[in-house]
């Protein structure tokens, strides 16, 4: 067991030096190979009308002369042991992990996830128990009352659930619920939890339930389609046979072996979300991780960009090995010994 | 859903007419025309088409054809197990006493386990992957039995050491992929015997398994045949098998059957050309497969569209001699000697013949 961690950790450890490094030579090799150079990089940084001398020493601050190589070698090292800012007159210390300073704002990269990331967490976590619950028993009713008139119903808004973009239904229920209804008149206001629990739990219910109507979507046809096999297992047909009430063969027997499977796609969309629930975060405007990385993107960002991608695929990793350990608690054929 | 009000009242035992139609059972089982159909959207598919068996306690029967002429399907209709949404069952299966066919769900659900149980054909996936083989019995034995779950687990413990698992008070806690192709065939077992059933369907119980298994599977089940009294069905392609253990046989066709008969019957004095070739297809230790005598030609029928007039005929060598009747008009299973049944249309005496100077000389 202790062996099985430590050798996942490793391979995320590697896996994690290599998503760095494909997200580094996409954002530092490529431009150089069509042509930008590192003027071009440095005038980026120090905004459009600046002034020759600065964009140099910009240049000369972020070693942007330097063989990519050299400079993917700086920023790894950021994050192991931190960095130091030569700003002239003095320098800026950066303690690691280092992930550099917003190209814009000049704000650490790292306090500014540190910033954002509650209000994605908040969004996903609330979504997250919504769609599980919602999607994994409309699914089980659907598969049970297999053409009923509930199932089809169902399965019709699931179809729409799942094709209808986030900005649709998210604009749509803004519109009738915050506008017209007023309900949330002002909108949604992201509210610190710790400051005002009542005020942030009801200003995130229009993100939560939109968010959640994709995700519970796909879990409902999932959870469907896989109870739907499960139910013509052979050990379904034992566990009939042996006498078993149909209520246990459901709650014991088929919907044990249904789970397992959507367990593993529970842990991966929350660690990919974590990252950023992109398009939910645009549409209600909160500030979260998927704001801040598209408004780094349109702004040409490249440290904050390169942030945050590093700790959506943290996330990533820590929750594929999150499930796998799991797995392991509820399928017994892949116990880990 | 009138056929299925029907049914319950004639399991409640009320009509005059009903009650005089269907004779009460004389034996422990007795099956009267089942037929089991399935409609699909390329057809009807009639896997059981019309039969009838009779079983006693502490009998043998082992019903034989090749695949897909409606063992399994049989033996689930016993168990009530078919899905009443895709499954159209008629006729009457008694059960001690009890009418099965017209039965609700729930009726049949309480005879499952205790009156009669089945060893299903392929045991690793007839056993749920995430529980231990331990609590798989536990379960099926606490269905019916109201006892604590350590008293339970003794049973279980016991129930795996009389199938012949060593060390089973540690195995009880292994689940199904941590056993053999033959340990997990005698787990299966020990669940299905876990309530002493009245009845076991054994489903081509040692089918995978190597000789030496297959044989120590088949003492096992006669040993606990003889302890408890029990009925068992035994199903197989392979009439080696049943030559043993059975006391009766039933050969299956396309869902129907062509023969019944006695074990001395049917191996020293079988009357169906059907029979004829399973017997020549016997694997034999002294013969390698490939020298078989009397291969059976061609392949099974079609359960949609069965061949017409006798289903065996495009497969038969003696069609010929019936003056087309074989190709026009079905055979009926018929009583030509007591407690010997066979539907052909060859007249009695060319087949004796046939058997006589064709065919047991080659076997
Ligand atoms: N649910 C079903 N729907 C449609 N056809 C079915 C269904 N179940 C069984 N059948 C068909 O019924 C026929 C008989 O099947 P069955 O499983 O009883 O064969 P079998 O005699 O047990 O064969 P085997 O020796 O391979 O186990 C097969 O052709 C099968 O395709
Ligand atoms: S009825 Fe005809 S075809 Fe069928 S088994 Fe007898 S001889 Fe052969
Ligand atoms: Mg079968």
């Amino acid at each position: 067991m202790i062996a099985f961690i430590v050798r996942r950790l490793v391979a995320a450890v590697l896996l994690l030096v290599i998503v760095s490094m494909v997200t580094f030579a996409i954002f530092f090799l490529v431009p150089r190979l069509v042509g930008s150079t590192p003027d071009d990089l440095a005038s980026r940084y120090v905004g459009r009308d600046a002034s020759p001398t600065s964009v140099q020493a910009a240049k000369k601050r972020l070693h942007l002369d330097d063989p990519v190589p050299l400079q993917y070698g700086r920023f790894v090292k950021g994050i192991v042991a931190g960095d130091e800012f030569d700003y002239g007159p003095q320098t800026v210390k950066c303690s690691a992990p280092c992930f550099g300073y917003s190209f814009r704002t000049s704000q650490n990269v790292l306090d500014l996830i540190k910033d954002r990331f509650p209000v994605t967490a908040s969004l996903v976590f609330g979504a997250s128990i919504l769609w599980l619950t919602g999607g994994v028993a409309v699914g089980v009713l659907s598969a049970l009352k297999r053409r009923s008139f509930f199932d089809r119903a169902a399965m019709s808004i699931a179809l729409a659930g799942v094709s209808l973009p986030i900005y649709f239904t998210g604009l749509v229920s803004l519109s009738l619920f915050a506008y017209t209804w007023k309900i949330w008149p002002d909108g949604v206001q992201y509210a610190n939890l710790l400051d005002n629990p009542v005020k942030w739990a009801y200003n995130l219910v229009l993100p939560w339930v939109t968010l959640a109507f994709l995700y519970a979507a796909m879990y409902a046809r999932l959870t469907r389609s896989g109870m739907l096999e499960t139910l013509n297992e052979d050990y379904i047909r034992t566990a009939r046979a042996k006498g078993l009430p149909e209520r246990t063969v459901i709650t014991k027997h088929a919907l044990r072996a249904t789970l397992t499977p959507i367990l593993t796609i529970f842990g991966l969309d929350i660690g990919l979300l974590l990252g950023g629930a992109v398009l939910t975060e645009s549409t209600f405007s909160l500030p979260g991780m998927g704001k801040m990385v598209v408004d780094a993107i349109t702004g040409n960002d490249l440290p904050v960009v390169l942030g945050v991608v590093m700790f959506t695929a943290l996330f990533v990793v820590l929750a594929n090995l999150i499930v796998d350990l799991l797995y392991g608690v509820v399928d017994p054929r892949v116990r880990h010994n | 859903m009138g056929d299925e009000k029907e049914r319950t009242e004639t399991l409640d035992g009320t009509p005059a007419a009903a009650e005089a139609a269907h004779r009460p059972p004389t034996a422990f089982l007795e099956v009267r025309d089942l037929r089991i159909h399935f409609p699909t959207d390329d057809g009807l598919v009639k896997s059981v088409d019309g039969l009838s068996f009779q079983l006693e306690r502490g009998r043998t029967l082992g019903i034989v054809g090749e695949s897909g002429s409606g063992k399994s399907v049989t033996s689930l209709g016993i168990l009530g197990l078919h899905n009443r949404r895709n499954a159209n069952v008629s006729g009457e299966i008694w059960l001690d006493g009890q009418e099965i066919v017209g039965s609700t769900p729930d009726q049949v659900r309480r005879l499952r386990g205790r009156n009669m149980a089945m060893i299903f054909q392929d045991p690793l996936s007839s056993m749920h992957p995430f529980y231990t083989v331990g609590n798989q019995i536990i379960e099926a034995y606490r269905i019916h039995n109201d006892v604590s779950k350590q008293v339970a687990r003794k049973h279980a413990i016991d129930m795996l050491g009389r199938v012949g698992i060593p060390q089973p008070d540690k195995r009880v806690d292994d689940y199904p992929h941590h056993f053999s192709g033959g340990m997990r065939q005698r787990a299966m077992i020990a669940m299905a015997l876990s309530c002493d059933p009245e009845l076991l369907i054994a489903d081509e119980p040692t089918t995978a398994l190597d000789v030496t298994v297959q044989a120590q599977i088949l003492d096992l089940l006669r040993d606990l045949q003889e302890e408890f009294n029990s009925a068992i069905i035994m199903i197989t392609h392979d009439l080696g098998v049943v030559a043993e253990l059975a006391d009766d046989i039933l050969v299956m066709y396309g869902g129907r059957s062509v023969e019944y008969a006695t074990v001395d019957d049917l191996f020293h004095r079988p009357l169906h050309p059907y029979t004829w070739g399973l017997l020549g297809s016997m694997p034999r230790l002294d013969r390698e497969r490939s020298e078989r005598l009397l291969p059976i030609k061609g392949t099974p029928p079609s359960l949609i569209n069965l061949p017409s007039g006798c289903a065996f005929n495009p497969r038969c060598a003696y069609a010929e001699l019936n003056d087309g009747r074989s190709e026009t008009e079905r055979p009926e299973l018929k009583e030509l000697e007591p407690g010997h049944s066979v539907a052909c249309h060859l007249p009695l005496a060319r087949r004796k013949e046939i058997w006589d100077n064709e065919i047991r000389p080659k076997l």
